[in-house]
């Protein structure tokens, strides 16, 4: 198959399957992307993840638009986003003209409410994968305990502090690190 | 003309989403009501629509406003909209990516950031199983959720540790799916 239409067509097929917001999609794509169909590396899969929760837009339009360029340039890149757009563009166009009353329909509730335990353990395994090929060094581990800890309390007390103050705290406390081990090592030289 | 006004209101949320959907979704609010393109109660229902329909929320509350004030062509306008910024900054970064990872300082941000990310992640997840089990409007525990993520998770994990090739992600949400179906609708 030509790598543009299987791009398309693998992008159609992780759009279809993607609930509840863009993180429990990084384990489908690790899955196709990077494990059946090594189009990338897990490192790439980790920057892509970064690069996505700090751009805006959708998590995965970032993904479908990084993976595309890089296996089809331009339109590659085109081609899967489109592609993992276009399957919630069909469905939501068909609601909107002819299902009024969509989350009554009872099975589709029922349904719904196991893709959500699923999409759970999808996103828990997504970080666990994150976590086994992360670099475990003190800072690291400091920030990625300092993060969790504190998104568990954002959601469990409903503050409105958006996860972007989070990152932007750990970029700096990082550069902060680098910046004190240079200032170090030039003092040894000296 | 609610053509340009589609187009202008979904680049603004397309271009200021952060931090995935669910940090979109008060400013997916502001502007739907700003234009009053939605009332309050039908925007809340369109959001557990989007919830449990396939595809990124923010793609398909697009699709749905757009298609509900200007028929399909409204709905590719507004569809386009929200994904074409992040489709040209990936671009614009991919571009330039190769220069931009030999940075020092960019490395030291990226060492950073990853541990933060996979926090921000390893919190939602956890926090959406517990939200899962726990029934907030009877404040009770729902032990049928509870034994349905406990079993999912034996199957899931265990068949991957199992053998090579164990229940993909898709066959997962295909199995709760399924579940879903056959516990709650008896």
């Amino acid at each position: 198959m030509p790598i543009l239409m299987e791009l398309f067509l693998t992008f159609a097929k992780i759009g279809l399957f993607t609930f509840g917001g863009g993180y429990a999609m990084l384990s489908i794509i690790e899955n196709i992307c990077v494990e059946q169909k090594n189009w990338i590396t897990h490192d790439e899969m980790m920057n892509i993840t970064v690069i996505a929760e700090s751009t805006p837009g959708p998590i995965a339009i970032n993904c479908a638009t990084y993976v595309g360029y890089k296996k089809g340039k331009l339109p590659g890149a085109i081609l899967a986003t489109l592609g993992v757009a276009l399957p919630s563009f069909v469905i939501i166009f068909a609601i909107s003209m002819f299902l009024e009353g969509f989350l009554e329909i009872t099975w589709i509730a029922h349904a719904f409410q196991g893709i959500k335990i699923a999409v759970g353990i999808l996103i828990l395994d997504a970080a666990i994968k994150m976590i086994k090929k992360m670099k475990k060094k003190p800072l690291q581990i400091g920030i990625l305990l300092a993060s969790f800890a504190v998104i568990m309390l954002i959601n469990v007390l409903k503050l409105h502090v958006s996860s972007i103050l989070v990152m932007l705290t750990a970029a700096l406390v990082s550069v902060a690190f680098f910046l004190a081990e240079k200032g170090r090592r030039k003092e040894g030289q000296a | 003309m609610i053509y340009l006004d589609l187009l202008i209101g979904f680049l603004e949320v397309g271009l200021f989403s952060f931090g995935g959907a669910y940090a979109a979704i008060p400013l997916i609010r502001d502007v739907v009501l700003a234009h009053r393109w939605l009332d309050d109660e039908m925007l809340s229902y369109m959001i557990a629509v989007s919830e449990s329909t396939p595809g990124p929320i923010m793609v398909n509350l697009a699709t749905y406003v757009g298609s509900n004030k200007g028929g399909f062509l409204g709905a590719v306008i507004a569809t386009t909209a929200v994904m074409l910024p992040a489709f040209l900054i990936i671009l614009f970064i991919m571009i330039l990516a190769k220069s931009l990872l030999k940075n020092p300082y960019v490395q030291a941000t990226l060492r950073g950031l990853k541990p933060c990310v996979i926090g921000v992640i390893l919190a939602t997840g956890v926090y959406m199983i517990l939200g899962n089990c726990y029934v907030k409007a009877e404040s009770r525990v729902d032990i049928t959720a509870i034994l349905i993520t406990c079993g999912i998770a034996v199957i899931y994990f265990g068949s991957r540790k199992a053998v090579k090739k164990g229940l993909s992600p898709i066959g997962l949400i295909c199995l709760a799916a399924i579940v879903g179906v056959a516990v709650y609708g008896i």
